[in-house]
């Protein structure tokens, strides 16, 4: 009767008193390695295949609110800017764009006819290069990424018919590509990120290259380039459409640097992005021709 | 009784929609590599102050919007942070009655340990950033510490979060 007693008691005190100063004991151990578990799958379908796009668009969906608040007071600054502005500088500012325009529309009127007899030629040789033409303007949000990495946020979404690998470019050049898309808004790698790399040739003499990020703001890699290739400071490096996810002809960098070691095969090439990375407030999302043609 | 549980969980709640609004919040770029893990910070603090209710599961959780937020790919800060809120409860009896540079310490080693898990993951996917700049943030996670404990702790009291 006694030990009946005593085996109660202790397993009440087990239950009622361990329980209470270790808390989730023996199940905190069941649960960590389930989760460490579940996050090495996860890591491992995620960066080997696509299967967790949905999954992803749900959190940032989750994540939109705060983002859009914190981004709320740079809009409110660029909009007060723009209202409290002089009407002086309205008006200089005003001539000076329009002055522009007017040199851009004369440049148009050729390129028009460039356009359509590079077309004709084109048909003539059977060649199915692909145009890409129509855009959107995206702004960038004031959200900060992964030090390391070289992301951007816009304010376009899936609604506004952004696709994963969409090209962005700027006035100046390649900026990068659409990455993650959510319904409001989109994620953007930069030429610059360390996992980036843009298919392009040398717009003097037609070379091939891959410029790829390196995690800095303003630099990109050329590897893979002989000692002996022809290659200078200053030339221009412009997309290759090799990759067939930038159209072909675009600004990508400049030759900025050129180390050639003897010892080594191949020359340390470094090059500056054209467009404004680091600047740059609104970007410019560029569709296939052949999509739009579709949509109509 | 229940709307006051709800309203007690919305200060933990406030409390992590603050420390990823802080994660995100665009810093000039000399400060970004500097940045304090301000979401390791909160896990950390409601894993000690209510290990029955903010355990691995919420650490996991929150660590998945973290791999959104940063871009990262799903389940890096997952991992990380579920790892880093186990070794919390491990010995979150001895943690809480340590003193505050002693909790400082812990707090610095945890981050280590997170940052650790974070980096041998993106070695993994081959992406491990090579400046040593990458260990600042569990300085200066470590170094907020004093300063979060008490404002979480008298959030935590002024509201009766159980």
């Amino acid at each position: 009767m006694r030990g009946w007693l005593h085996v109660t008691l202790s397993c009440l005190w087990r239950i009622t008193i361990k329980q209470r100063l270790f808390i989730q004991g023996a199940s905190i151990h069941t649960k960590i390695a389930l989760l460490v578990l579940l996050s090495i799958v996860l890591m491992t379908v995620d960066h080997r295949q696509r299967h967790l796009e949905g999954i992803r668009s749900v959190i940032s969906a989750v994540i939109y609110p705060l983002r859009y608040t914190i981004n709320l007071p740079f809009v409110v600054v660029n909009w007060a800017d723009e209202v409290f502005t002089f009407r002086n500088n309205l008006i200089n500012e005003n001539r000076a764009l329009l002055k522009k325009q007017r040199l851009l529309e004369v440049k148009l009127q050729k390129l028009a006819f460039f356009e359509q007899e590079n077309r004709r030629l084109r048909s003539m040789l059977q060649s199915a290069k692909r145009g890409w033409e129509k855009v959107l303007i995206a702004e960038l949000m004031a959200i900060d990424f992964d030090p390391f990495k070289r992301l951007v946020q816009l304010n376009r979404g899936s609604n506004d018919g952004v696709f994963e690998g969409h090209p962005i470019l700027d006035a100046n050049g390649v900026v990068g590509q659409v990455i993650h898309v959510d319904p409001l808004s989109s994620t953007a790698m930069l030429i610059t990120d360390p996992n980036h790399a843009t298919p392009v040739h040398i717009n003097r003499n037609g070379m091939r290259a891959i410029a790829m990020g390196t995690g800095e703001p303003n630099r990109l890699e050329i590897p893979h380039i002989p000692n002996s290739a022809d290659i200078r400071i200053g030339d221009l490096l412009v997309t290759s459409g090799l990759g067939l996810r930038f159209p072909a002809g675009y600004p990508v960098a400049r030759i900025s640097e050129i180390t050639i070691n003897p010892s080594e095969s191949y020359a340390q090439v470094f090059a500056e992005p054209t467009a404004h990375l680091e600047r740059t407030q609104e970007v410019l999302l560029v569709w296939p021709e052949s999509d739009t043609e579709e949509k109509r | 009784m229940s709307a006051q549980m709800k309203h007690k969980s919305g200060i933990i709640l406030l409390s992590f929609a603050i420390a990823f609004a802080l994660t995100m919040l665009p810093l000039p770029d000399w400060s970004e590599v500097g940045r304090p893990e301000w979401v390791s910070l909160v896990v950390i603090y409601w894993c000690l102050a209510l290990p029955e209710r903010i355990g691995i599961g919420i650490a996991w959780i929150a660590g998945l919007l973290l791999d959104v937020v940063h871009g990262a790919i799903l389940g890096q800060y997952a991992l990380a942070l579920a790892l880093m809120a186990y070794f919390t409860l491990h010995f979150y009896q001895r943690i809480r009655i340590y003193r505050i540079w002693q909790q400082t310490l812990v707090v610095l080693m945890l981050v280590l340990s997170e940052q650790l898990m974070i980096i041998w993951i993106k070695g993994t996917i081959g992406e491990a950033p090579e400046s040593r700049l990458y260990w600042i943030p569990s300085i200066t996670t470590a170094l907020l510490w004093p300063w979060t404990y008490h404002i979480l702790r008298d959030l935590r009291r002024s509201f009766r979060v159980h």
